[in-house]
Formats: C-alpha cells, sequence, structure tokens
C-alpha cells in the first residue's frame, strides 16, 4: 500500500509535460488527436478552462490543415508536437500539404462585423478564434513544409470575459 | 447524429444525444435536424446540454439550422456548457441567438 501510493506520486510528479503525435490529415484523425490532446493536458493538471482553450484552438489549426494543406484527400500526416512551461502551451503543426495563400497567416477578422443580420456567416470563425486565444502565432514554409508554431498562456488572463 | 425531439411549452426541445458538433459532425448534425424539424411549427429550443465541445464548423452548422427553420420560427439554445459557451462568446454569436440557462426557464418566460 505504502509502495503503491508513493509509486502514484512519483507517476504524478513526472507527468510527461512534452506531447508528439503524428496521424493522418482526416476529420477523424484531427478529433482522435484531440482526444489525446486532452487527456494529455488532463495528466499534466492544466485547467479544464485552458485544456478547453487549447482544444478549440488546435481543432481550427489542425482542420484547416486537412480541409486546405491537404483539401480534404486524407492523403497525408499532420505532427503536432506540444510543450508545457509553468505559463505557456507551445504546439507546433507540421504537414506537407499546400502553403497558406500567399504564405502568410489569413487575417484575424470577426466574421461578424459587417455582416447583415438576415445573411450571417456559417463559416470564416476559424481563424478568429486562432487569433483570438493565442498569445503567438508564426508561420514559415521550410522544404514543401507547412510549420505552424502556436503560444498560448496558461494564466487566466488570456481571454477577456 | 443522435438527436431526440419533445414539445414542451412552445417549443419543439430537439436534444443533442452527442457530446460533440465538430468537423466530423457537422454535416450529420445539419441533416438530422433538418429531419427533426422538417414538419414541425413549432419554434425549435436547441438543448446543447451533452455537448462537450464545438469548433467552427459545428458553429457554422447551428447558423445554418437557424437558417433552415426561420425566418417564420425562431431557434433558441439552452443548457452550453463552458466550452460550447466560450465559441459562441468568441464571436459573438451570443448576440444572435437567444441563449437560455435551462430548459425550464425557456417556455414560462415566453408567456409572459
Amino acid at each position: 500500500m505504502t509502495a503503491a501510493s508513493s509509486f502514484a506520486r512519483a507517476a504524478t510528479a513526472k507527468h510527461p509535460r512534452h506531447l508528439c503525435l503524428k496521424f493522418a490529415a482526416t476529420q477523424d484523425g484531427v478529433r482522435s488527436a484531440l482526444g489525446d490532446l486532452r487527456g494529455f493536458m488532463q495528466a499534466a493538471r492544466i485547467g479544464a478552462d485552458a485544456c478547453g482553450t487549447a482544444e478549440i484552438v488546435m481543432a481550427e489549426a489542425l482542420n484547416n490543415v486537412a480541409e486546405h494543406a491537404y483539401r480534404m484527400s486524407g492523403a497525408g500526416d499532420i505532427e503536432l508536437t506540444v510543450r508545457l512551461t509553468q505559463s505557456a502551451v507551445s504546439a507546433c503543426i507540421t504537414d506537407a500539404g499546400a502553403p497558406l495563400p500567399g504564405l502568410c497567416l489569413p487575417e484575424a477578422e470577426a466574421p461578424l462585423d459587417g455582416s447583415p443580420q438576415d445573411n450571417l456567416p456559417e463559416g470564416g470563425f476559424g481563424w478568429f478564434l486562432i487569433h483570438s486565444l493565442t498569445s503567438a502565432l508564426t508561420y514559415r514554409r521550410v522544404d514543401g513544409t507547412n510549420h505552424l508554431a502556436i503560444e498560448m498562456d496558461l494564466l487566466p488572463a488570456s481571454e477577456a470575459r | 447524429m443522435d438527436l431526440s425531439s419533445s414539445l414542451k411549452g412552445d417549443y419543439q426541445v430537439i436534444t443533442v444525444n452527442a457530446p460533440r458538433i465538430d468537423a466530423a459532425a457537422a454535416i450529420a448534425f445539419k441533416e438530422a435536424l433538418r429531419t427533426q424539424t422538417a414538419e414541425g411549427t413549432c419554434d425549435v429550443l436547441l438543448d446543447l446540454g451533452a455537448v462537450d465541445f464545438i469548433d467552427s464548423s459545428g458553429l457554422g452548422a447551428i447558423v445554418a439550422a437557424l437558417k433552415l427553420v426561420g425566418p417564420a420560427r425562431r431557434l433558441d439554445l439552452a443548457r452550453l456548457t463552458p466550452d460550447v459557451a466560450k465559441v459562441f462568446r468568441l464571436t459573438r454569436m451570443n448576440t444572435i441567438f437567444t441563449i437560455h440557462e435551462g430548459l425550464e426557464d425557456a417556455a414560462p418566460r415566453r408567456a409572459g
């Protein structure tokens, strides 16, 4: 009993702070990776609010890769690495799909702004959510691969309420 | 997608019996909602109490559902869980939809 509980404490103290995933660029592949990410962050005792924020950001970024970089072909892989520090989540998404148009990050315009009430937008929320919930975002195209680096604060001030 | 439907007050309450409305589920959600609301004439209350997570595709599908049901009928929302509420708040879609805390407070409020 004593041995078991001290083992449990040691295991908790050494919960991983680094996650590396490689998965098919499909909607189901993304969903499964998000489940792994949630489990990883919960094991590292990250609060529910920050876990939710990270899942929203990663869902948007990873689905963009599946839908646009690989054009829903499913013929390709996505690599996701996530590193936790005391105050932030750092993630990098790598894929070998098509580059972002113009080799730059899309603007963070709010879809509702300037949109008539009788013609509400059904899309265009993805990059807006990513920009809203991240503290830093860097895109690079290197040797035919896309690299999106994402930083999110783990402090409560990361989202204005 | 598993949706269940019942009548409560003036509303047709449609409950989403799934934990996610995400990119993988958005089309199935839209189709199931279209089927559930095709015959009705009541306003619709979409019960999201079992939904832990939506992404932008899921949000788009809910906006599409609003257009599908309207303009003659309303589509209101109830029982948003924290991560779902966050997506509505950030995109300001909480200003477009009427959002109820519970199913009980929706019907009496309309009567008054």
